[in-house]
Order: C-alpha cells, then sequence, then structure tokens
C-alpha cells in the first residue's frame, strides 16, 4: 500500500512544478542584446498602426534599444497600479490632462534633465503643446498627438436653408441665428438641429472660456465667474429656444458617434464642434457629405476671443519606478524628432505638435483643413484643460452643473455657485494635503 | 493527540490551505487594509498617512455623499419590494400543475444568465426615447413615452423596471421553497373549505416565510450595491446626478479621485447600514418567520 502522506507531498510538487514551468514559459527570454523596454499605449486600428510603424522605425534604427509596443485598454488606471504596484511600464501613452495628478502623487518622472541633455525645449513645439507637459516648473510629458478643435459644418445643409456656406458663422450671434434658421421641426419634433451645445458633450466644462471665463487663476476657483455665467446663460438659451423634452428626444434618436448614426454624419445636427480627427470618422462612414470646417464663433463684444480652440494632446511619460528611464528616454527622443512624429501624425491624420515641419506634410495630408488645425493651435485662444490635481471631480462637477443648466432645473448662477461653493474646499483641502505630503 | 491525530490534523490543514491562504490574502487582508485605509489621506500612488476620522466627518459633509445615498436608498424601496413581489407571483404561478412547465421556467429563469454590462447595452436600446421598443409599444397604447435616459424624473423609474429583468434567481429559490411546502397543509385548509387566497396567506406564506427573509436580506444587500447596469447605461449619474448610486461615487472616488481612504471609508459605511438594516429585518421578522423544523 503507498503511504498516505505522499499525497499531499506529491500535490506540493505539482503545484510547485507548475507554477516553475508557466513563470518559465511566460518569462521574457533574457538573452544578451538590445535593452527591452516595454511601452503601454491605448491605441487600436489604424491610430495603433501608426504608432507601431514609428515603434519598427526606432527598433531599425538602433540595436542598442528594442521598444516592445503593448495596447493596453483602460490606460490611465492599469498604469496608475502597475505604479503603485512597482511594476510599471518603461514608457506610458496617456493623455494630457491626468499629467498634473500623476505628477502631484509623484507618480511620473520629471524629463527636465533628459530634455536638456537632448535638447528638446519649448523652442521646439507649437506652445500650448508644450505648455500641457510643463507643470510646477518641471517637463513630465511630451507630445504625441495633438489636436485642436473647430466648427465642423454642414455645406449642403446650409445652402438649402439660404445660408451662404462659404460664410460659417464668425460670432456666438451669428451662430445663433444660422442654428435658428437650420433647425427643422415636424409639429414639436425636432428633425433637424442647427446646433447643440451639449453635441457631442464631451467639453461641456469648457463653454465658459469660449466667452473669456476661466476655471482657476492662480490658486483660486472661478467657477462662478460672470464669463462663466454668461456662457451658461448662453447654453440655457438653446433649451429655452428649442425645449428640454424636445431637444431630449431628438438627441435620444442619434446613434454612437464612430458610426453612419453619428448626428452629424447623418445630417441631424448641421453644425458642431469638432477635433482634428472628425475628418477620419467622416471619410469612413459619410465620405459623400459637404462639409467644411471654420474657426468656433466668438462673442461679438469680445473679439479678444476670437478663433478660440480646445487643445487636447496624448503624450508620452516615463512611471516612477521604471526599469530603464534612459533608454525609455532616447525612445521618447526619436518619437520627438521629426521624422518621428510625422510618420505617427501623418498615420493618425493629425498635424504636428512641431513647429517645423517637413516640405510636403500639408500637401500629402488628407485632411484638407489640416492647416487650419494648425492655425487654430497657434491661436492666443487656444484652451487646454486646467492643469490641476483635482481635475477628473472639477470637470463632473461642471458637467453635472451643465445638466442642471441645460435641463432647466437651477439657474446659471445657481449651479455655478454650487460648484464654486462645493470645489473651494475640496481644492484648499488638496493644496494642503499636498503641501503635507511635500513636507514628508 | 495521538500520532494518528496529529497526522490527520496536519493533513487536514494541508488539503484546506488553498482556501485558507485564499481566505487569508484576497479577503481577510484586503479587509483589515481597507478599515486602515478608511483613516488615511491614501492615493494608492503614495503611502498612506494617517488622518484619523478625517475621511468620515468630510463625507458627512458632503452633499454628493448624500445625494447618491438618497438616489440608492429611493433605488431600493422601489426595487427591492417591486422585485420580491414579481418573484414570489412568478414562482407561485410555476408552481402550477400546467403543461410545459420546465420550459416556463426556463424562459423566466433565463434573463437573469444574461451577463450585466449587455443587459446594459440591450436596454439601452430599448429605453431609448425615440426608437426604443418600450416607447414604441407604449405607443401603440396611445401613451407617449418619456425620455428613459434623458429625464432625470424618469432615469431611476427606468432602473427600477430594468431590476424586474434579474428576478430569475430570486424566483427560482421561492420555487424550491413552495416545492417543500407539505401537501398535507393544503388538503387540510381544502377541507376546512379555504380558498385559494385564504391557502396562499395562511399556509404557503408562513411556510415559505425563511425563504422570504433569505431573498430579503439577499435583496437588501443587491439593491444597495446597485453598481454596473448604471455604471454603463449613465455614464457619470448622467442626467443630473439623478443615477450617482452609492457605489459609482464610491469608484470614481477610489479610481478617478484618487481617494482611496475616502472610498474605504464609503464602503464601511454601507457596510454598517447593510448591517443595520439586516438586523432589523432579523429582528421584525421574528414574530412572523416560521420554521417548520424548529416548532
Amino acid at each position: 500500500m503507498v503511504n498516505r502522506s505522499l499525497f499531499p507531498a506529491l500535490g506540493l510538487i505539482g503545484v510547485a512544478a507548475t507554477a516553475w514551468y508557466s513563470e518559465r514559459l511566460t518569462a521574457p527570454e533574457v538573452r544578451p542584446g538590445p535593452v527591452r523596454i516595454t511601452y503601454w499605449e491605448k491605441w487600436t486600428g489604424f491610430e495603433g498602426d501608426a504608432m507601431r510603424a514609428v515603434v519598427d522605425e526606432f527598433n531599425r534604427s538602433q540595436d542598442e534599444i528594442f521598444v516592445e509596443l503593448l495596447t493596453v485598454s483602460g490606460i490611465q488606471d492599469k498604469t496608475l497600479l502597475a505604479t503603485s504596484g512597482g511594476n510599471p511600464p518603461d514608457v506610458a501613452g496617456l493623455f494630457g490632462p491626468n499629467v498634473a495628478q500623476y505628477a502631484d502623487n509623484m507618480a511620473v518622472m520629471p524629463l527636465t534633465e533628459f530634455c536638456k541633455e537632448a535638447g528638446i525645449g519649448p523652442e521646439d513645439y507649437i506652445p500650448c503643446y508644450w505648455d500641457i507637459g510643463f507643470y510646477k516648473g518641471e517637463v513630465y510629458s511630451l507630445p504625441t498627438t495633438p489636436a485642436s478643435t473647430a466648427l465642423h459644418y454642414n455645406r449642403a445643409l446650409l445652402k438649402a436653408a439660404g445660408l451662404d456656406p462659404d460664410r460659417p458663422p464668425k460670432t456666438i450671434e451669428e451662430l445663433d441665428a444660422y442654428a435658428e434658421k437650420l433647425t427643422k421641426r415636424n409639429g414639436s419634433r425636432i428633425e433637424v438641429s442647427g446646433f447643440l451645445p451639449n453635441e457631442p458633450g464631451w467639453w461641456n466644462w469648457s463653454w465658459g472660456y469660449f466667452f473669456g471665463g476661466t476655471l482657476l487663476e492662480g490658486d483660486t476657483i472661478t467657477a462662478n465667474s460672470p464669463e462663466n455665467i454668461r456662457a451658461y446663460e448662453w447654453i440655457q438659451s438653446y433649451t429655452k429656444k428649442f425645449g428640454a423634452g424636445d431637444i431630449q428626444a431628438f438627441r435620444s434618436g442619434f446613434g454612437n458617434f464612430s458610426s453612419p448614426q453619428n448626428p452629424f454624419m447623418s445630417q441631424k445636427v448641421a453644425m458642431v464642434l469638432q477635433g482634428v480627427w472628425m475628418y477620419n470618422f467622416i471619410s469612413q462612414f459619410a465620405p459623400e457629405l459637404d462639409w467644411a470646417a471654420a474657426p468656433f464663433p466668438h462673442p461679438a463684444d469680445r473679439p479678444d476671443l476670437a478663433e478660440p480652440t480646445l487643445v487636447d494632446l496624448d503624450v508620452l511619460v516615463i512611471p516612477v519606478g521604471a526599469k530603464h528611464p534612459k533608454e525609455a528616454f532616447e525612445f521618447i527622443k526619436f518619437v520627438q524628432s521629426q521624422k518621428g512624429m510625422e510618420l505617427l501624425c501623418m498615420g493618425q491624420r493629425k498635424h504636428s505638435p512641431l513647429r517645423e515641419v517637413s516640405p510636403g506634410f500639408y500637401e500629402k495630408h488628407p485632411n484638407p483643413y489640416i492647416r487650419l488645425f494648425t492655425e487654430l493651435a497657434y491661436s492666443k485662444n487656444a484652451i487646454p484643460a486646467p492643469k490641476i490635481g483635482i481635475w477628473p471631480e472639477y470637470q463632473a462637477e461642471l458637467n453635472s452643473a451643465f445638466d442642471e443648466v441645460y435641463l432647466m432645473r437651477k439657474t446659471p448662477k445657481e449651479a455655478l455657485n454650487y460648484v464654486q461653493a462645493r470645489m473651494t474646499p475640496l481644492w484648499e483641502d488638496y493644496l494642503l494635503k499636498q503641501k503635507l505630503r511635500e513636507q514628508r | 493527540m495521538t500520532l494518528k491525530e496529529k497526522k490527520e490534523t496536519r493533513s487536514a490543514l494541508l488539503f484546506a490551505s488553498p482556501w485558507v491562504i485564499g481566505f487569508c490574502v484576497f479577503l481577510a487582508y484586503p479587509l483589515l487594509a481597507s478599515i486602515y485605509y478608511s483613516f488615511c489621506d491614501y492615493s494608492v500612488l503614495r503611502p498612506p498617512v494617517w488622518i484619523g476620522l478625517r475621511n468620515y466627518t468630510n463625507l458627512f459633509q458632503d452633499e454628493v455623499f448624500y445625494k447618491t445615498l438618497s438616489n440608492t436608498a429611493i433605488y431600493a424601496i422601489f426595487a427591492l419590494p417591486l422585485g420580491m413581489l414579481v418573484a414570489i407571483g412568478l414562482a407561485l404561478l410555476l408552481n402550477t400543475k400546467v403543461r410545459g412547465l420546465a420550459v416556463y421556467r426556463t424562459i423566466f429563469f433565463l434573463p437573469s444568465l444574461v451577463p450585466m454590462v449587455s443587459l446594459a447595452v440591450l436596454w439601452l436600446w430599448l429605453f431609448n426615447g425615440e426608437n426604443g421598443l418600450v416607447n414604441i409599444g407604449l405607443g401603440f397604447l396611445g401613451i407617449k413615452g418619456p425620455n428613459w435616459l434623458s429625464d432625470p424624473e424618469w432615469s431611476k423609474p427606468a432602473l427600477i423596471l430594468l431590476s424586474l429583468w434579474g428576478t430569475g434567481n430570486a424566483m427560482v429559490i421561492y420555487l424550491a421553497g413552495l416545492q417543500d411546502v407539505p401537501v398535507q397543509l393544503y388538503e387540510a385548509a381544502d377541507l376546512d373549505g379555504a380558498s385559494p387566497w385564504d391557502k396562499v396567506r395562511n399556509v404557503t406564506i408562513p411556510m415559505i416565510s425563511p425563504v422570504i427573509l433569505f431573498n430579503l436580506i439577499m435583496g437588501i444587500i443587491g439593491t444597495l450595491q446597485v453598481f454596473t447596469v448604471p455604471y454603463v447605461m449613465f455614464p457619470g449619474g448622467s442626467p443630473a446626478r439623478s443615477t450617482y448610486f452609492y457605489t459609482m461615487y464610491l469608484f470614481d472616488n477610489a479610481f478617478r479621485y484618487q481617494k482611496m481612504g475616502y472610498a474605504c471609508a464609503m464602503g464601511w459605511i454601507m457596510f454598517v447600514i447593510i448591517l443595520v438594516l439586516t438586523m432589523v429585518s432579523l429582528r421584525l421578522s421574528e414574530k412572523h418567520v416560521h420554521y417548520g423544523g424548529g416548532a
């Protein structure tokens, strides 16, 4: 008879053997040669392909470093968890507006010294894009692809409404007048809308800036400034004109953004605020659409606010705890070169965040309005998301205020006073904790 | 202890060790750690700093906390009794003797097997204000359906209706309870000339009362922790935070605002709320729950 105590022992050996073997199977091969660095990026599809081409080009260009590109969904959360677990990737592709939060938590390395050594500086970039990565005196991230926004409008619908398709609205007042002319109703049902302030609804927080407002001045929250209130009054004017219920019913018939049922592409909304990427979607889902892009209008009494544009950036960072920061920066440096950057931006059909572009970049570029988006990025009224560690919370609060105003549940003043009253102590608390953290 | 006993104890522990280790590492430790973190300023990325009761005092002054608490309470107050009534009703119907019963039981149980996220996406289409099947159906009845998803007055009712989709689980438990009710009791009631309703009221309900209590407690826990479906259907608790539930705010605090300590405090407050509600329902039910075996 077999000794019974043999079973547990055998079991343990089995478990150990499995663990050892699976570790061996999944561990990267160790071989002499290039330093392998990992790079996590969010993109898929053609945007992912564009970055892969850049990575391949870098890997071919030298034999010291080999970059392994991994497509990661939910990149923020995963980078956060991997960093706190002490096992982050060497390079991560984050969203520009999140960098302040990461930097405050010392989760990303300052790149200032690396940049100095490599001769990378503000003079190389369109100013607003350089600024996004610059926080509290340090460079924390460098750009990959940028985006600016403009008014996209449906030329055919303008023509049909008796408006000149070559003369898009220049002021907010004109925009409102156009919107009224373009809106078509069948009884109480809206069939076509000229413009809706919450379409696509991604930047509901931003309207104050279009009226000269800000959300933060120095260390003070300025949510309820007169300019912001004016912006929210403008937002509410659309509800007053077209009816909260009617707009809700109309909007609920919209399909997904990335589909032929997108309201702009299916000609349900004639004018939208959209980014440089919109061309990609139009050419995919509605190639026949007769459209154009122009700078977004500004209030007639504030000509100083002309050519407003929201600017956003995808960025590269080196998380704290990365095993090969030096090699990681070599790769980032390659992406910042004109060659790397144009390969990427042309592949993603965006403009370049660099000041210098190679001859023929614009001529070769498929987006007919690409020059406009570059010019807009130089505008003095370029609007980045505020660099503030509590931005996700601030944004959620502003979105909620937008809803309240848009649905006529609160006056603009009430809604923004509420945001102000809520965010001020939160912000003070955050600053205090930040100070305490820095002291230790 | 004899040698043999010692040996047996050792093997027993060894065989139980995967569970014991799993419990300690994946349950006991995180549980205890979260109590500690709830008294800390903890962003996950930086080491936690002890701040005493600050998270709790801040929470009690946080209007969004109360908003999410009231949203959750409203949802639970409607969804829980409604779900129980529907589940008991279905179970009673499915406990009769008709042909093709197994098929009906399967049909009514099937919806609760649909994964939550698919369910949410599916109902986004059904509740669509313009082209949704729900409103088209209401249209046939001459009722103009509301904008379920974008009107703050209707978003919670939409979720409450939707919660009925998952009653299959509770229904199966009731059904098992119903089949345990001794036939003699019904026969005796028949002899006494009881109507069908009398039998339900005086025989069935008392006999399945332990099952009802069980489902009530599971229901309290389930409805107070509602998360997946609203999280997918109503990003950020839109419109106007009308569907911003407790767990969603907890999640946002933990993973979007990097306030893990605050989120842990919220978790423990919810634990206390559920504990109290469970104890209250156990106490209140003492007189009404009839345990066949004990009496």
